[in-house]
């Protein structure tokens, strides 16, 4: 039917829908793990794995030479996470300050992060070491469809002029999807705000170019507000901070908290986490031990609410605590030019020039006028958002895990999707609520990869990576070989 | 790795066997023991053992320590430190003659020297070169098997 179409079809066993982060990792274990380049596709509208990250990155204040919110260990270009990020900057800028940071962490420094431009730089090299560029299709994945046969069907509209006819079809008997987040969404007034007065430049979302508030601030005095409380937020409170130290600036932050979190929090002795003044301290995204240690190991046992309770627990927004975000937040306190305050925002308004947002506060409604919004909530949209991710829920068989995304198995299998000796795999943001908490990370898309490897291991796609075959494949990394 | 309690004594079994046992081996010579080599293997390979055995018990409390860290991790300086109580002990058990086997005395000073070789040896090997052979180690938890 497809043929007849006058759709071109084209076979390839392997096929990887996103070409982010997710499936280069993913593409990078099976090369690893012996399959020739010639045996997958990636299909992808990027032109490389970490362009969408790195955009994200920086607007959101973490250009290449800041670091990361991300383990020493998280190596998404090298499966075995040896050498870490901290010993190879400190062979490489010969220093064992990284070092010495690792071994202290966290109780005496802050966690070792690398450096964003470290990081795109590994990717890019492993990325011309297992041939990424030959194996990706760009053009925009229409849909995947199951085949009467078994295996997929999955369309693609290609660049345009890039071949004679509009849609390519892909037939493959394993299809992986690492979408991504399929959309921002915005807080309910912010949305609001912007469609009434048509207006994107005063009030922002942090994942959205917003250099320009950075700069007014440097032409004259402003108040700016600030929404949430994760990593985003402390990016762009360091960010006016900074440049107020910087640049002598006079700017005014008022930084307003959904939950304002005071002091440690939780159910008991032995699951309280570090907070105050509004934020909740976590090293990184997720308890350390959901990406290999005891939270991991609980996890994959619950199912439904259980799990699903167990998500609310380990949840919540949260942030690293750095040494130096603390001492500039202390400063702004006593100083007077940071303020927090927890409520809920009723309503905005322009008036003279100025935003002003309504806050339900503990203590009644305070009306709080600012120069600049800026929203660092990141709330994502519904995963139906995604067009091919709509279509699977529709018509493929895919269904939702407990907290509402993809519902896939302990080997990422996606739930109801097999077709005859066909398997449809999804790894990231998309799969948040199954069996592993930390998917959408580095270390939890390699955690994935590992599960998508050994499950097709099984089936006979690849071979599985044993200790000679790991051995061998991390001295060619080593070395710059192709797999 | 961020360790399971299973996790934690396969790991230390397994390193103490493979890495403990090579560094005892190649120590041996080289350890200010007036004895003859065979009594000075004899006798480090007998400490070697019940670091092993003594550990069981050891990783059931860093274990049950554990679960007051909200992250259930245990920090790089803390599997380098927990040598220092672990060695104590031992050296206790070895100057009260509570450890079987032992042919003569040990001397202090070789004591420190083997023991904190394999320690720091054991501790290297399982922050980083450990996960190039056993790409799985790390996500299940220290489990071997």
């Amino acid at each position: 039917m497809v043929a007849a179409a006058g759709i071109p079809v084209t076979d390839v066993p392997f096929v990887s829908i996103g070409g982010g982060i997710g499936s280069f990792v993913t593409v990078d274990y099976l090369r690893i793990a012996g399959v020739t380049t010639n045996r997958i596709a990636v299909l992808s509208n990027l032109d490389y794995p970490w362009q969408t990250y790195e955009y994200l990155t920086r607007v959101s204040q973490i250009p290449r030479p800041e670091r990361i919110r991300s383990d020493s260990a998280s190596r998404p270009d090298n499966i075995w996470g040896f050498p870490s990020y901290a010993l190879a900057e400190a062979v490489t800028e010969r220093t064992l300050a990284p070092l010495w940071q690792v071994l202290i962490e966290p109780m005496w420094a802050d966690f070792y992060t690398p450096k964003a431009g470290r990081v795109f730089a590994a990717l890019e090299r492993e990325s011309k070491r297992i041939g990424y560029t030959t194996m990706l299709v760009k053009g925009q994945v229409r849909m995947v469809r199951k085949r009467q046969g078994g295996g997929y069907f999955v369309i693609l509209t290609p660049m345009v002029g890039s071949t004679p006819t509009k849609r390519l079809a892909y037939r493959a008997e394993f299809v992986h999807l690492a979408v991504g987040y399929p959309g921002l969404r915005y807080l309910p007034e912010l949305q609001e705000f912007r469609t009434a007065h048509q207006d994107f430049h005063h009030v922002v979302s942090a994942y959205e170019e917003h250099e320009h508030i950075y700069e007014a601030a440097r032409t004259k005095h402003l108040v700016v507000m600030l929404r949430g409380g994760g990593i985003v937020a402390s990016r762009v409170l360091q960010r006016l901070m900074d440049d107020r130290a910087k640049h002598g600036l006079s700017t005014e932050i008022i930084h307003l908290f959904r939950t304002y979190i005071s002091s440690a929090h939780g159910p008991n002795a032995w699951n309280r986490r570090k907070g105050a003044h509004g934020f909740a301290y976590q090293g990184f995204n997720y308890p350390k031990s959901v990406w290999g240690g005891q939270l991991k190991s609980e996890m994959r046992k619950l199912e439904g609410d259980q799990r699903a309770a167990k998500y609310k627990l380990m949840g919540g927004t949260n942030t690293p605590y750095r040494r130096r975000w603390q001492a500039q937040m202390k400063e702004g306190r006593e100083s007077g030019w940071y303020r927090t305050l927890a409520g809920t925002v009723g309503e905005m308004r322009l008036e003279h020039g100025k935003i002003v947002s309504c806050v339900n506060t503990s203590q009644g409604m305070a009306e709080i006028a600012a120069d600049f919004v800026i929203d660092c909530t990141g709330l994502e949209a519904d995963i139906a958002e995604h067009r091919v991710l709509a279509d699977l829920l529709a018509h493929s068989g895919g269904g939702r895990n407990p907290l509402g995304r993809l519902d896939v198995e302990r080997s990422f299998e996606l739930r109801g999707s097999a077709s005859g000796p066909g398997v449809m795999y999804a790894s990231g943001a998309t799969t948040l609520g199954g069996y592993f908490p930390g998917v959408d990370t580095f270390l939890g898309l390699q955690v994935a990869a590992q599960e998508i490897a050994d499950d097709l291991a099984r089936r006979g796609f690849c071979a599985r990576i044993g200790t000679f075959r790991s051995i061998r494949q991390w001295l060619r990394w080593a070395r710059n070989k192709q797999p | 790795m961020l360790p399971t309690l299973g996790g934690r004594i396969q790991t230390r079994l397994v390193l103490l066997t493979v890495v403990g046992g090579v560094v005892t081996f190649i120590i041996g010579p080289l350890l200010p023991i007036s004895a003859p080599l065979s009594v000075v293997y004899r006798n480090t390979f007998i400490i070697l053992a019940t670091v092993a055995v003594l550990g069981i018990g050891w990783e059931c409390i860093y274990h049950f320590v554990m679960q007051w860290r909200w992250e259930k991790d245990w920090p790089t300086l803390f599997g380098l430190a927990t040598g220092i109580p672990e060695g104590v002990v031992v050296w206790l058990l070895l100057r009260a003659g509570l450890i079987p086997g032992i042919s003569g005395t040990v001397p202090i000073a070789a004591f420190v020297i083997d023991f904190g070789l394999v320690w720091l040896a054991v501790w290297l090997v399982a922050n980083g070169p450990m996960r190039v052979p056993f790409i799985r180690w790390r996500f299940h938890g220290g489990r071997l098997v």
